[in-house]
């Protein structure tokens, strides 16, 4: 196929930097002629901890070797590399954090080149005043949001789209470290200042967002997209690997409520009408995805705050006659519990939280499990959650009694159960809970973001 | 053979996953058109079979029919939300199993 000018190839390596991936992908992504190296650092999916905390899922070592192949290949090929989502939930210490891997390997590396960073991290207040000028709205099915939830967040994110990532490249970045993005917004920074058509763009985007998941064999390494003025091509970067018609449409089914459609902050891409055709036995064809631009432009939030405290134990229990009855033994043991602790602490049920899950039996999927067999063997998960860690672990303590010896009839001989640990009470320090699922009206793509540049020299 | 009764029997994959902190989504694949239309008719998957199983709100339930993909999705709103006290699965991941066991004859 002929290229013109304004197409533009790029490399997805991975669905998570820290992911890893093979580093002669990106050799061959860069010999197929790639024009950009695009990653991104994070998600919500593995729950509310990591923007709470401001720290990452992945570990240093990992990210650093992601980084070092991508940032070394790109900067010898001299083409940008982007990295969205930095830190997992894309804080600002998020992309201080991976800022500071890019400028150690540069020191390493003797490299020189234009470095942007892009931080997202909202001030409460800031979201008050346009909460009460109207301008936040919530997402189904969330309601309302008042100015003490919003006070309530330890970090609030706003997900920029493709604009500030493509302010950063066309103001010189040679490699653009972004807060939190749309998974898609730096495919699309690459593709649509190059006047390239947006229904191809997003929905490449969206295609290429988890790396090798478009693909037949997802552990194998990434893809590169090549998107067009009529619609994108996509193949995998590991010879052995392959895209088919099947497996890239059906990656927009993953991880999306909606197949079909898929908001961004300016607008929503329609896939209803994309046709997908193999190339060859490892490359796919994708036309006819549509984009209908929003009439306002919106930015939705993310916020995580603390809800409690919290102390965990694990009890194992192999005793046939309790698991017979293992739902008796847990109602038991959470009547007495909730008797000693309004005794010995003075609180009722409304003041702390506690949670027994039997592992084993019905731990997962709780009421809905459609398997009541007796468990060979079961673990009890205890969970205490409280206003602050002391009172946690001080019902864990009154419980510790209950989860060791509790016996079925109280005739029988004391029974003592297999306790994981010692000491059983495990705390788990903060617990934190997403409270935003809101979007914010905005008159211009970037006024929510801040981008710093700096020249990175290391001779 | 025996004739397959349940969803998961006839189906390729049954899985299910987060559609962000929200939502949970389930995907179903078919192996066959005739697998796919076997399940996609009328009175099989419905709304209120899905609320009845998961004990959400039949109103809330959306399903969507992908013939060229031989594949249907199931999305609702998490019942409770991911990573909450009583979350019991953050990532929804094994979700499907009630979906799995439906019975399709």
């Amino acid at each position: 196929m002929s290229r013109d000018a304004r197409d533009v190839s790029v490399i997805f390596p991975t669905g998570m930097l820290g992911g890893g991936f093979p580093d002669e992908t990106i050799e061959r992504g860069i010999e197929l002629g790639a024009d950009a190296i695009a990653v991104d650092g994070g998600s919500t999916d593995s729950g509310p901890y990591y923007l709470g905390t401001g720290t990452a899922k992945t570990t240093d070592a990992a990210v650093e070797h992601d980084l070092h192949v991508l940032l070394t290949a790109a900067r010898e090929a001299d083409i940008p590399l982007i990295v969205t989502s930095c830190g997992t939930a894309g804080t600002n210490a998020g992309v201080d954090w991976v800022a500071g891997m890019v400028d150690a390997i540069a020191r390493e590396e003797h490299l020189r080149f234009t470095l942007s960073t892009i931080f997202s991290e909202q001030h409460a207040d800031a979201i008050t005043a346009a909460l009460a000028a109207g301008a936040v709205k919530p997402l189904p099915p969330a309601g309302p949001v008042d100015a003490q939830v919003l006070r309530s967040c330890e970090h609030i994110v706003g997900l920029m789209g493709f604009e500030p990532i493509a302010d950063a490249l066309a103001g010189g970045a040679d490699v653009v470290l972004a807060g939190r993005a749309t998974d898609t917004a730096s495919v699309a920074a690459l593709a649509l200042p190059r006047g390239l058509p947006p229904g191809p763009t997003w929905h490449a985007a969206k295609t290429v967002e988890c790396g090798g998941l478009c693909t037949t064999n997802p552990q194998s390494g990434g893809v590169l997209v090549d998107i067009d003025d009529a619609g994108f091509t996509v193949r995998p970067l590991d010879p052995n690997s392959a895209c088919t018609p099947t497996s890239v449409a059906a990656h927009m089914l993953y991880e999306n409520a909606d197949p079909f459609r898929m908001r961004e902050p300016s607008g929503t891409l329609d896939t209803s009408q994309a046709e997908y055709r193999a190339v060859d036995d490892k490359t796919v064809r994708v036309e006819g995805s549509r984009f209908e631009p929003a009439v306002q432009h919106t930015i939705k939030l993310e916020g995580s705050a603390i809800a409690g405290y919290e102390t965990i134990a694990l009890v194992g229990i192999r005793d046939p006659n309790i698991l017979a009855q293992i739902d008796t033994w847990i109602e038991i043991l959470d009547e007495i519990l909730t008797d000693r602790v309004r005794a010995l602490l003075g609180l009722d049920r409304a003041e702390y939280e506690t949670q027994l899950t039997a592992y084993g039996h019905n731990a997962v999927l709780g009421g809905l499990d459609p398997d009541t067999a007796t468990p060979r063997e079961v673990g009890v998960l205890f969970k205490a959650r409280a206003r602050d860690q002391g009172t946690a672990t001080a019902i864990a303590k009154i419980a510790n009694p209950l989860l060791l010896h509790l016996p079925l009839r109280l005739e029988t001989h004391l029974p003592s159960f297999a306790f994981a640990t010692s000491p059983p009470e495990i705390e788990r320090g903060a617990a934190y809970e997403f409270v935003l699922n809101h979007t914010i009206d905005v008159a211009s793509p970037v006024e929510l973001f801040r981008t710093e540049t700096t020249k990175i020299s290391h001779a | 053979m025996r004739e397959a009764r349940t969803l998961g029997d006839v189906a390729d994959l049954v899985r299910s996953k987060n559609a962000g902190p929200f939502w949970v989504t389930f995907d179903i694949f078919f192996a066959t058109d005739a697998d796919y239309e076997r399940v996609a008719a009328p009175g099989i998957l419905e709304r209120r079979s899905i609320a009845d199983l998961y004990r959400v709100p039949p109103d809330d339930v959306r399903i969507f029919h992908l013939p060229s993909l031989r594949a249907i999705k199931i999305s609702f709103p998490r019942p409770v939300t991911q990573g909450s006290f009583t979350d019991r699965d953050i990532h929804a991941g094994q979700q499907y199993i009630p979906l799995g066991q439906l019975p399709v004859q």
